[in-house]
């Protein structure tokens, strides 16, 4: 052994890449093969290999697709009720949905799951309701963050969904510590996260795929490529072959996948999720979409792409779409289960949407909770000057639109 | 914004624009009606035209930006000199690094001052050591960081942060918050042409809200210097940012309900390094100081001055000296209005002091 690794040492690339031989040849690297995507549908929702058709059960099968409508359709009607101003803020997966409902139902309830923000269907799979999802864009008394983050921040513990924060690429590194963790609670589970490809560009990424690796820890990292961060299109964003071309560099196990594609998603996510839990390695899943909608309710995106663009992905790309048509195809739906979901749908998100509307706003006094475990005595004090100033001037701070606080 | 438009700080005609004597030098411009992000739109143009090397980068920035302060710059410019970066505000600051570290002038935006954090290594490990460590061999003087800072009203914890105290504690650093348009013209070209790196914070409250008449002409306002915006001889109240037409409000209520009470209102400008002659040079007459800004009130920039009044002022305090800040805890979306250091907190406040 002692000499074997010696000779190795001596006529490889030393201990910086113990594989590497030496060559005499001046060669830089250059024009790399791109990396396929793999996909089990065409855009016509058609099984191109049957080998690849993974035959879910019918139930599965249509939690899938009724996800996907629902998702779509909280998606509009939320939306517009930004631009009604009923809520602050909003951000809809419009083109996305495959990518969620295939990843999703590739996981169990055990794997704890990271977001960016526009992975709502990812919770939804798992059970969040429309009243919760509501109640979080609401910022009512019911939501789980209390009133604290803006609309579309969900989490919530019962789901293994951690909450979503703001600042870019920050939750790579937590999943891959979440993931090392699960690891040495020897759980059969693993850690997923979710991020687009503008926050790949983040020095978190480096830091949270590098450490992965090295700790060798169960987590997929699942880039949703659809082509813009904002009003920055991909080409400026990075010049190699997408975000799946990084893989190699940090010796993850790699795949492009359609992720307008449910199927393909499913397919993928599944043996990732072997290779993580089984093999205790990380993956990197880079999914291939579009973002249909504009980026928020802040943004417009006519100021930076042509309403072509966006028409043609809608016409051609419908993740939603192609999926139908797989079902149709089967005879596990038609036009006129269609037309009954949707209406049942809209309904029912109707119904949630006014419900949460007319909940309170959360009690003042959890203005202060929760910064730390117990309130320190700071914090006790500037409590209780809120408390006096709201008594002194109550006209200035009308809190009639807020629960009763217990403790103010 | 409340307030705002009503503002007896805000110039809305050339003569009040061109009375302040700190213009003196552009007296015969012609002004022209702009609001906040109008304002830094004619910074950065003005220094693109006036030095070749310039160059203005960040997240967004080429359609105009997400507040749409680098709008047809790139048309104008070329795409070499106004260019999207990736997504990384590490790589914004460090690129701007490099780029003022060969002499070039490096104008950098980072899309929200709460997402300023990843790029706090380069600023202040970096940045500000760059002329001291390497004993005046190199500077980063040509660097200048934008960003959009403090509340808009439905911000929350990421979309409202007021970082400056973070920066204050950065030797080698300058940092500067302007309040209008005129103020932001003339502080951001002198940020831009200072030879030291500056933390420029925009209130983006005030981006559409704040609207004057901004000279044409090129010019510059003093980093370092506050400016007394309403004298008085009761009470030293000191600001900055859009909390300055908050505390106008307050000042208002308290000159009202106690006649005869005048208050004296400070805008600091440049948090780093700040002007200690004019703030105690004002408490040294008033013997009362209060100071508010929306960031957190432990270990806030209110700390800072009111430790530095304390020692130059002493003998002349006549009231303990007061605090309105925010509370010591996240930025939290629907407790806003309980959060911030509303008109009427600064007002008790004020009400405290004078009555001590
Ligand atoms: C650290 C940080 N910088 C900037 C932003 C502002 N921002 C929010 S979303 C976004 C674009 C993200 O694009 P991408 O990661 O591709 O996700 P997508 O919106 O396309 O789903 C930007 C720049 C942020 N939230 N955090
Ligand atoms: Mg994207």
């Amino acid at each position: 052994m002692g000499s074997h690794g010696h000779f190795r040492a001596r006529g490889r690339g030393r201990l910086g890449a113990v594989s590497s031989v030496y060559t005499e040849k001046l060669e830089f690297l250059t024009n790399y093969p791109a990396i396929p995507t793999y996909r089990v549908l065409d855009v016509e929702g058609a099984v191109i290999d049957e080998s690849q058709d993974p035959k879910l059960d019918k139930a599965t099968l249509a939690r899938m697709y009724e996800c996907m409508i629902t998702l779509n359709t909280m998606d509009t009607i939320l939306y517009d009720a930004q631009r009604q101003g009923r809520i602050s803020f909003y951000m809809t997966s419009y083109g996305e949905e495959a990518s969620h409902m295939g990843a999703a139902a590739a996981l169990t309830n055990d794997d704890v799951i990271y977001g960016q923000y526009r992975e709502a269907g990812v919770l939804m799979y798992r059970g969040f309701t429309l009243e919760e999802f509501m109640n979080q864009c609401y910022s009512n008394e019911r939501d789980y963050g209390k009133g604290r983050q803006m609309p579309v921040h969900y989490g919530t513990a019962k789901f293994n969904f951690q909450t979503i924060s703001s600042p870019l690429g920050t939750q790579l590194p937590h999943a891959a510590g979440s993931a090392y963790a699960l690891k040495l609670e020897g759980k059969k589970a693993c850690a997923v996260c979710f991020f687009g490809e503008g926050a790949a560009s983040e020095g978190d990424f480096h830091a949270a795929l590098n450490i992965a690796a090295t700790t060798e820890s169960p987590v997929i990292f699942i880039c949703r490529n659809n082509g813009y961060a904002i009003s920055t299109p991909a080409k400026e964003q990075y010049r190699g072959d997408g975000i799946a071309s990084r893989g190699h560099g940090y010796g993850m196990d790699t795949i492009r996948v359609d992720g307008n594609d449910a199927l393909a998603m499913y397919n993928a996510v599944k043996e990732a999720r072997r290779i993580a839990v089984e093999e205790s390695r990380p993956v990197l899943i880079e999914a291939m979409t579009y973002r249909v909608g504009h980026h928020s309710t802040s943004d417009d995106s006519s100021a930076y792409r042509s309403k072509q663009e966006v028409a043609d992905w809608q016409k051609n790309h419908s993740p939603i779409t192609r999926f139908r048509k797989y079902l149709e195809a089967r005879g596990l739906w038609n036009e006129e289960q269609e037309q009954a979901l949707r209406k049942d749908v809209r309904k029912r998100v109707l119904k949630a949407f006014s419900a949460a509307e007319k909940l309170k706003k959360p009690p003042v006094e959890d203005l202060f909770n929760d910064v730390y475990d117990e309130m320190p005595p700071h914090l006790a004090e500037q409590k209780a000057e809120l408390v006096r100033l709201m008594k002194k001037y109550p006209e200035h701070y009308d809190a009639s639109d807020y629960a009763a606080s217990k403790s103010m | 914004m409340q307030g705002v438009n009503e503002s007896r700080f805000i110039k809305n005609t050339r003569e009040q624009a061109l009375a302040n004597p700190e213009l003196a030098a552009v007296k015969n411009s012609e002004t022209k009606k702009l609001n906040l992000y109008q304002a830094v739109n004619e910074a950065l143009a003005t220094a693109l035209a006036t030095d070749e090397k310039a160059v203005i980068f960040g997240e967004d920035v080429s359609f105009g930006g997400v507040f749409r302060c680098t709008m047809g710059l790139a048309e104008k410019f070329g795409k070499h000199r106004v260019f999207n970066t990736p997504l990384t505000e590490q790589g914004i600051a460090g690129f701007g690094i490099g780029v003022a570290a060969v002499g070039h002038t490096a104008i950098a935006e980072i899309q929200f001052a709460d997402y300023v954090f990843p790029a706090f290594d380069q600023l202040v490990n970096e940045a500000a050591k760059y002329r001291y460590r390497s004993g005046n061999e190199f500077n980063v003087g040509g660097l200048t960081v934008r960003m959009p800072c403090m509340a808009v009203g439905h911000g929350a914890h990421y979309h409202s942060q007021s970082p400056e105290a973070y920066f204050a504690h950065t030797p080698g650093l300058k940092v500067v918050i302007p309040r209008s348009p005129i103020q932001t013209k003339g502080l951001l070209l002198a940020a831009i042409r200072d030879k030291n790196p500056v933390v420029f914070m925009e209130p983006k409250i005030l981006y559409r809200a704040a609207v004057e008449q901004v000279p044409v002409d090129d010019y510059t306002l003093p980093l370092g210097k506050a400016e007394v915006i309403k004298e008085g001889k009761d009470l030293t109240v000191v600001g900055w940012g859009s909390q300055l037409y908050v505390l106008e409000r307050a000042i208002a209520m308290a000159e009202k309900r106690m006649p005869g009470v005048s208050i004296e209102l400070i805008d600091l400008r440049s948090i780093l390094p700040w002007d200690i002659e004019t703030v105690t040079k004002s408490v040294n007459k008033t013997g009362r100081l209060l100071i508010a800004h929306e960031a957190p009130q432990t270990g806030g920039f209110a700390s800072e001055i009111a430790t530095t009044v304390q020692e130059h002022c002493f003998l002349r305090l006549e009231a303990p000296i007061q605090r309105v800040c925010g509370w010591d805890t996240p930025f939290p979306l629907v407790f806003e209005k309980f959060y911030v250091p509303s008109a009427i907190r600064c007002f008790d406040a004020m009400e405290r002091a004078l009555k001590f």
